[in-house]
């Protein structure tokens, strides 16, 4: 089997069982009330992880560039109450404008 | 063309029943249809970022089948495209499938946060889990709650943009340009903080989220990709914070 086609199947395996180990195994239930606090703070935690590394890292360094525009013009307009899609509109074409340009 | 796309969910998870009383709303605004609006903003993004993958990795030496295999059953952006950075460079498969499994790792956390909602089956449970993806995880946080229906339409959008934009890009190469220059890149995390802002009502959401922010950011130049945010799950342990009867009793 050639080197590609053993990563395709490993990692395609290893990600259908990260993803579903919680819902087969856990699913269905409710969590005990202490543990359930804890699981409903992952999902700040998570977002927040994710828009700052989309945001400010490249590879393994961090860097302020045309998507650090982007999220603050976004910022704005989340603090507007503006719908989903004037956000992210915003935040891309703040990026590219600023890339254009530049 | 909402009921299409019902009709197809059903068909492809394996017919899923109406749900029953106790599970959620059956309300039109909550269903299936409404994740796929919701996510319909983005599926431009995702279409030209799949078929960058497709470009790159015929870049890589993937043939056409193992890139759009890759992404119907990987289906994870950055795993694929760190795949692609890493065979492309000379890498080994083993250096490969470590740094994928690493940015894959936060599926973990993420799907066992959500695991209360799924119903039915083992096997159906498996097959609705795979269209956990980060903005279908994220779209699907309603009032605090995780809206199983939500991720699936959005996470079934998100799958067919994904994997069609794989195969235009493995079909069609190069000539497609660069999404970073429509500041498509910019998009997605400004969705993700789209996204946080309504759950910041209370103290602990927000020091877990401004927690989980600076683990992921001071760990980024200094740990492998994927880790940063696997990291910052830490940061829920902010729920942990003594407390006591009387203030959870405020709380709730």
């Amino acid at each position: 089997m050639s080197a590609i086609w053993t990563v395709v199947l490993v990692v395609g395996l290893s990600t259908i069982a990260l993803k579903a180990a919680g819902p087969v195994l856990a699913g269905g239930r409710e969590l005990p009330p202490g543990s359930a606090r804890v699981v409903n703070l992952l999902a700040p935690a998570l977002l927040a992880a994710l828009v700052a590394t989309q945001a400010f890292s490249t590879d393994e360094a961090l860097v302020i560039d045309e998507r650090a525009a982007g999220l603050a013009v976004a910022g704005v307009a989340i603090l507007l109450r503006a719908p989903l899609l004037v956000v992210v509109l915003a935040a891309a074409v703040t990026a590219a404008s600023l890339r254009a340009i530049g | 063309m909402r009921g299409l796309f019902v009709h197809t969910a059903g068909s492809v998870l394996g017919r899923m029943p109406d749900p029953s009383p106790d599970t959620q709303s059956a309300s039109p605004s909550r269903g299936y249809g409404a994740g796929l609006r919701a996510i319909a903003p983005l599926l431009p993004a995702v279409l030209a970022f799949g078929v960058s993958f497709g470009v790159l990795s015929e870049g890589a030496g993937f043939g056409a089948t193992a890139s759009i295999v890759m992404s119907l059953t990987t289906f994870a952006g950055s795993a694929q495209f760190a795949i692609v950075s890493v065979l492309g460079a000379g890498g080994t498969a083993a250096a490969a499938i470590v740094a994928a499994i690493l940015l894959n790792a936060r599926y973990g956390p993420m799907a066992l946060s959500a695991a209360g909602v799924f119903r039915g089956g083992r096997l159906r449970r498996l097959l609705e889990a795979q269209l956990l993806v980060d903005e279908s995880w994220a779209l699907a946080q309603r009032d605090g709650v995780f809206d199983r229906r939500i991720m699936i339409g959005a996470g079934l959008g998100l799958y067919v943009g994904w994997s069609s934009g794989t195969a235009v890009g493995v079909l069609a190469g190069d000539s497609l340009g660069d999404p970073a220059t429509l500041g498509l890149d910019a998009a997605f995390p400004a969705l993700f903080l789209a996204l946080l802002s309504p759950l910041l009502g209370n103290r602990d959401a927000l020091g877990a989220a401004l927690a989980g922010a600076g683990i992921a950011l001071a760990l980024t130049p200094i740990t492998p990709a994927g880790i940063p945010v696997i990291a910052a799950t830490a940061a829920c342990l902010v729920g942990l914070r003594g407390r006591s009867p009387a203030a959870q009793e405020k709380r709730a």
